[in-house]
């Protein structure tokens, strides 16, 4: 099925502190733990690279101030 | 100079702070200071200033704080058990260096206590009664007169060095009534700038804050050795005293505020008896005039301390002659005043023996 | 910048009033939450040169660091006392108090209810997590009955530490009060309601109407032994029952419509 991408996420993986916030509040589950540990220690949120519907809900909801939400001009579809 | 006018205490102090340029005042009602209080509740309003009835000391000290860190001169004036609710909030002003003026007008206790003048909070006064290693220059007028232009000074002096000071009076001085003659008002311009540090908005600069705290405890000592030079400063400038025939004095007294004023007469009266005694009157507690006292004291057998406490100035007083002389002391305590006879009385006992 | 950002539009990314310093607080709190929508209603308002933020004591004790505004740290409880002083010192700063349940509704209740009460033209952004956070979970006036903090550990109990203190119902009898709301952000979509509300309260201030307050419900996942997902659901399921939701005073929306603003 065609996946809607509308806009893109850029997450500042140093900041984040993996809280899960953001990977809750998504409601197109783009958003995972990373499989990399980040300097703190933390598994970074991280955006899967598709899908995003630029709602903003995951910069709602990230306590670090993390999340950048960009949305593209013309929307993208994609396998 | 202004005319002499014939003035209570608390009124006279009041109209100094007006004449300092104090622009806000924050107080509670307590006795014997409530006067205080009502007449800044209306003269401020006539000289478009800000008066604001606290809900309690506690508050009133911490607006002081808010109103001191936007740059403002601030005071307040209250009696001991207020003294002592404002001193957690003194103890972050003297760390967040803040400039205001405390005028704590002393009465008997400890606990309620009663209204009557007293001295006993000398040590919570001069030596800290909030936590923290700092100090507060510490003023105690004899006089009205005295009164008007220490509590002058005392806007000058906290402005100069960024700390709150305290005018030490006490019941008696503060209904007490005496011509005074008041200066003129200060000129708001002349007044030092607190562009560098206070809270003014940022505009065109970094934003900045003002801060009693630090995490680091290296980054606080930091700021703990700026308050100690601030102090070793105010030490060498800051000290006050007067001295009252002690050129050929044999048994010097020491006392402050009203009590000083008191001994003075005794003073005389042992002239009369042809005794050779003389006063030596700090006029700042804090910093205390420890050098001029300790030379005093070569010349003596005797320095007695009266004051109306059990005991507190004494400390300084024995730390400054530090065994050069005898140091007898004599007080009233919990609002009693002393009387010029009884005190020659005093000073008779220890003479004899 | 790089390909996709330029077929982008930039939607979302760090208020300019938040200078940038990483926030100390636990993964998943909520204070950064509210430190977010406050940065942005500082941006959006254009006062950055006019706001003084006065940060109590609690986790929040270095707030002043992360805001791009001048700030103090006032003694616990004693924000309302200290914004007083600024404001009637100079009342035309934009004064900010940010408190936790502790400091606002135990040890200073008095200043708070004076302040209210007075109708200080000041606006407090009050966050109650039923815990005192920075000293490690102690029991807090908003505690709620039953619950197990650090000093209940039987649960709270009503014979012996008294009810969970309401703030927004308090600040309903204060005629001083211009807005007074109670709000939560444990859900995406509640975060621009407590924005607005947020909103709604600086308006009391930059409109003079009076005393602005919002009551925000918040985690704290740490001191409550949850994960910060857990904690959200904890909330929602718990705390709002005891703190319901809504807007106890508005005085504010009506002088908005006059004046035009929104």
């Amino acid at each position: 099925m065609a996946k809607r991408t509308l806009g893109f996420i850029e997450i500042d993986q140093e900041r984040c502190k993996g809280c899960g916030l953001c990977i809750d509040a998504c409601p197109v589950n783009v958003i995972k733990f990373s499989e990399e540990f980040n300097s703190k220690g933390y598994h970074p949120a991280e955006y899967i690279g598709e899908g995003c519907i630029a709602c903003q809900f995951c910069y709602y909801m990230c306590p670090d101030v993390c999340i950048t939400v960009y949305k593209y001009k013309t929307p993208a579809l994609s396998k | 100079m202004g005319e002499k006018i014939m003035v209570k205490g608390t009124e006279a102090i009041g109209e100094a702070a007006i004449r300092a340029g104090c622009k806000v005042y924050f107080g509670y009602p307590i006795t014997p200071q409530s006067e205080l209080t009502e007449y800044m509740s209306r003269r401020m309003p006539q000289e478009g200033r800000v008066f604001l009835q606290a809900e309690s000391e506690v508050a009133t000290v911490n607006m002081m704080y808010g109103a001191s860190s936007v740059g403002v001169r601030v005071m307040t004036s209250t009696s001991s058990p207020g003294f002592s609710l404002m001193q957690e909030g003194i103890s972050y002003m003297a760390n967040a260096r803040l400039p205001a003026v405390f005028v704590d007008v002393v009465r008997g206790g400890p606990g309620l206590g009663d209204i009557q003048p007293s001295q006993g909070d000398y040590f919570q006064v001069v030596k800290g009664g909030g936590h923290g290693d700092y100090r507060l220059p510490v003023y105690s007028p004899s006089s009205l007169q005295e009164a008007v232009e220490l509590t002058i000074h005392a806007f000058d002096v906290a402005d100069k060095y960024r700390t709150p000071v305290v005018i030490f009076a006490d019941g008696m001085l503060g209904q007490m009534m005496e011509p005074v003659e008041f200066p003129d008002p200060v000129d708001p311009s002349t007044l030092p700038s607190k562009d560098d540090w206070a809270l003014t908005g940022a505009r065109g600069r970094k934003a900045r804050y003002v801060t009693s705290f630090d995490i680091d405890p290296y980054k606080l000592e930091q700021m703990n050795l700026v308050l100690q030079e601030t102090y070793k400063k105010i030490e060498a400038e800051e000290k006050k005293w007067e001295e009252f025939m002690t050129d050929d004095a044999e048994i010097i007294f020491v006392a402050h505020g009203t009590v000083g004023r008191i001994v003075k007469s005794t003073v005389k009266m042992a002239r009369e008896k042809g005794i050779k005694a003389g006063l030596f009157r700090p006029i700042s507690l804090y910093p205390f005039p420890y050098e001029r006292l300790a030379e005093l004291a070569e010349k003596v057998d005797i320095v007695m301390t009266v004051e109306m406490s059990a005991g507190q100035m004494l400390e300084d007083v024995k730390l400054a002659v530090m065994g050069r002389a005898e140091t007898p002391f004599y007080g009233r305590l919990a609002g009693v005043i002393p009387t010029p006879a009884e005190i020659l009385e005093a000073m008779m006992k220890e003479i004899r023996r | 910048m790089s390909e996709q950002v330029k077929d982008a539009i930039l939607l979302a990314s760090m208020p300019k009033a938040l200078n940038g310093k990483e926030f100390t607080y636990c993964p998943g709190c909520h204070h950064g939450i509210v430190h977010r929508l406050v940065a942005e209603l500082i941006d959006e308002f254009g006062l950055r040169e006019k706001t003084l933020l006065v940060a109590p004591v609690g986790c929040s004790v270095f707030a002043y660091e992360f805001f791009d505004v001048d700030g103090t740290v006032a003694p616990h409880g004693r924000a309302l006392a200290v914004a007083t002083g600024m404001k009637r010192a100079k009342p035309e700063m934009f004064v900010l108090t940010y408190q936790g349940d502790g400091d606002l509704a135990a040890i200073g209740t008095a200043e708070t209810i004076h302040a209210a009460n007075r109708g200080e033209r000041v606006t407090t952004v009050f966050i109650n997590n039923a815990v005192y956070g920075m000293t490690g979970g102690q029991m807090a006036p908003t505690t709620l009955l039953g619950m197990k903090t650090t000093t209940s550990p039987y649960g709270r109990d009503p014979k012996r530490e008294g009810y969970p203190i309401h703030m927004m119902e308090i600040m309903r009898a204060l005629p001083g009060v211009a807005y007074a709301e109670r709000v939560k952000v444990s859900r995406p979509q509640d975060v621009p309601k407590a924005k607005m509300a947020i909103k709604k309260a600086f308006y009391a201030q930059l409109l003079d109407v009076g005393f602005g307050i919002v009551e925000v419900l918040s985690t704290c996942p740490t001191n409550w032994g949850m994960d910060p997902v857990e904690a959200s659901r904890w909330l929602e399921e718990n705390m709002v029952k005891e703190f319901p939701l809504g807007v106890y005073v508005d005085k504010v929306t009506e002088v908005m419509k006059e004046k035009g603003v929104k």
